[in-house]
């Protein structure tokens, strides 16, 4: 269940991560080192346990809809890099 | 050589943003419009710390949304984070619903009538629920912004099944219309096309005829009206066809569609689904729902465009053409009722909304709720009409007035004297009057030239100012010359 040097360098691109050879061999035994965690709790025998994905116990959560104040543009903005025209300028998109 | 006959086939994607307050997990307002940044908070811009609350009002629409696509629906669902980067998704996830069965619905069918009065299925393969993105602005000096005012607002998903019940543009353009018409009867989305509050994104692929296996399909984004989905669709696949004709091979792309040059442009390359990294979201508990809550739900449904066209055709005896036109909003399909429950003939009624009242409506650039005419009016018309009391041409006179004015027709016809006269004693005095005075053509029809009965009749009409009843007149100057 080991990860390999191209799984890793494509799960760093999702990430935008740019690693250099040294961090990749790095990460990679990191990595294994969790994976090896998860190797071992597979090895449970789980059959009837319920899915948990959420660690508390509670469901149906629910919001009102009902308007309240956010934050002020200047506020919002305040924490922005850099802003434009009431924008958050972002690197540049072409489409 | 003939050209390989080729087969398409139209997956669709409609997103629709829901109407409701607030956004899905915070509660800022959604709006349209606005000055950019102004509807924002730590939530919906994705700040550390802050904590999503789901928006229940949007459930309930995704949730009938779903029921009224004959969906099953999900007792227990999950949102998961769909993980990607772009600069109009402040958390570098997206907020959604992943997997076959858990999205709030799914497994359902839209049945609904085409253009041309067929009756088609089209099955559905999920109704999910997720969160609209930022909006990408482009400044000058080839600078790119971002406007999160609609980072957050509430989108449902609505996919089609695969393989793909659609093949041809004028089935995904007559889908798109019904299913747009279903989300605004239910009050789940305005409808807007042209702001994007409803987007259509057929996934197009074709493939030579008689093949299993579907071709290579583009996602078609931006067709903002339900004509440029049709006239995207057809291009893009006249685009395919020749690329494989020239020998080349699809590549799975995302293309835009430019509506002014009629023609799509890459926008791109699809990423494969794996890559999202879906996994459920830990900040939101899933939801979970009685089947009590889910009957009462289905039960509180109201009745559905499809079922109220039917009902319209058959038990009220219109055309198909009619009751689509009767359908175009709930407003006026409701306006066509209440005129009917005050005792307005059907037909006539609607003969008069989509003639007259339309017309006068589109010159006015009014709805009907914001003119003077109620359907009490249109029923007090068409009665008047239906008695003899006024004929249809002094209807439409009198109508008229009823627009400027919002006076009850009756009252017009009483007040302006323009009630018919149906006293054949009367009538036959006229006529009387107009033969004496008209001895040549009296002589022409005796000698059998039977075509000055009309001018006669004519006559007779325009000294009665068109008052009399045509069909008695008529009657009496046959009688008189015949006498």
């Amino acid at each position: 269940m080991a990860i390999s040097l191209d799984e890793l360098k494509h799960v760093a691109e999702l990430a935008r991560l740019n690693l250099s050879n040294q961090e990749l061999n790095a990460m990679q035994s990191d990595l294994n080192r969790v994976l090896e965690s998860f190797r071992q709790l597979h090895e449970l025998r789980l059959s009837g346990v319920e899915l948990t994905s959420h660690s508390v116990d509670s469901t149906s959560v629910w919001g009102e809809d009902e308007p309240a104040d956010g934050l002020s543009r200047s506020d919002a903005l305040e924490a922005a890099p850099s802003a434009e025209a009431g924008l958050f300028l972002v690197p540049t998109i072409f489409e | 050589m003939q050209a390989a006959s080729y087969v398409l086939s139209v997956g669709m994607e409609v997103h629709a943003e829901l109407l409701t307050k607030t956004k899905m997990f915070c509660r800022c307002p959604n709006e349209f419009g606005g000055e950019p940044n102004t509807r924002v908070c730590p939530v919906c811009l994705g700040l550390p710390g802050s904590l999503p609350v789901i928006n229940r009002p949007a459930v309930e629409h995704v949730l009938r949304t779903a029921l009224a696509l004959n969906c099953r629906i999900a007792m227990r669902s999950v949102f998961h984070r769909k993980n990607y980067f772009y600069p109009d998704l402040p958390k570098a996830y997206q907020i959604s619903q992943y997997g076959e069965t858990n999205p709030l619905g799914h497994s359902g069918y839209m049945d609904f009538f085409t253009e041309d009065g067929g009756e088609r299925r089209v099955r559905i393969r999920r109704v999910h629920l997720e969160e609209d993105t930022g909006k990408l602005m482009h400044l000058p000096g080839r600078k790119s912004g971002v406007d999160f005012n609609r980072a957050g607002v509430p989108l449902m998903e609505i996919v089609t099944d695969y393989p793909p019940d659609i093949h041809s543009p004028q089935e995904a353009l007559d889908y798109s219309y019904q299913l747009r018409l279903l989300l605004i009867y239910l009050g789940a989305c305005d409808g807007k096309m042209e702001e994007g509050s409803l987007r259509c994104e057929p996934n197009v692929s074709i493939a030579p005829e008689g093949h299993q296996e579907l071709g290579t399909k583009t996602e078609l984004k931006n067709l903002s009206s339900f004509r440029a989905v049709q006239s995207g669709i057809r291009h893009e696949a006249e685009r395919m066809r020749h690329a494989l004709e020239r020998g080349d091979t699809l590549k799975q792309e995302t293309r835009g569609w430019d509506e002014e040059n009629e023609k799509s442009y890459v926008m791109r390359v699809k990423e494969f689904e794996d890559d999202y990294r879906y996994f459920p979201d830990p900040d939101l508990p899933p939801m979970v729902f009685s089947e009590e809550y889910i009957e009462g739900l289905r039960a509180a449904l109201p009745e559905l465009p499809t079922a109220k066209r039917k009902r319209f055709m058959e038990d009220l005896g219109l055309s198909d053409y009619d009751a689509r036109l009767l359908l175009a909003g709930p407003a006026w399909a409701r306006f066509f009722e209440e005129a009917v429950a005050q005792g307005g003939d059907p037909k006539q009624v609607c003969n008069w909304m989509n003639g007259d009242f339309s017309h006068l409506l589109n010159e006015a650039g009014r709805t009907a709720e914001a003119s003077k005419v109620t359907p009490a009016h249109i029923a007090d018309l068409t009665g008047l009409i239906a008695s003899g009391k006024i004929s249809g041409r002094i209807g439409k006179e009198v109508f008229e007035h009823v627009f400027q004015t919002g006076r009850m027709p009756s009252d017009v016809v009483k007040e302006e004297g323009k009630e018919q006269i149906t006293d054949a004693g009367s009538i036959r005095e006229v006529v009387s009057e107009v033969l004496s005075q008209n001895p040549e053509a009296v002589g022409k029809y005796r000698e059998g030239k039977k075509g000055v009965h009309g001018f006669l009749v004519g006559q007779v009409m325009r000294k009665t100012e068109g008052m009399a009843n045509p069909e008695m007149v008529n009657r009496l100057v046959t009688e008189e010359l015949e006498r």
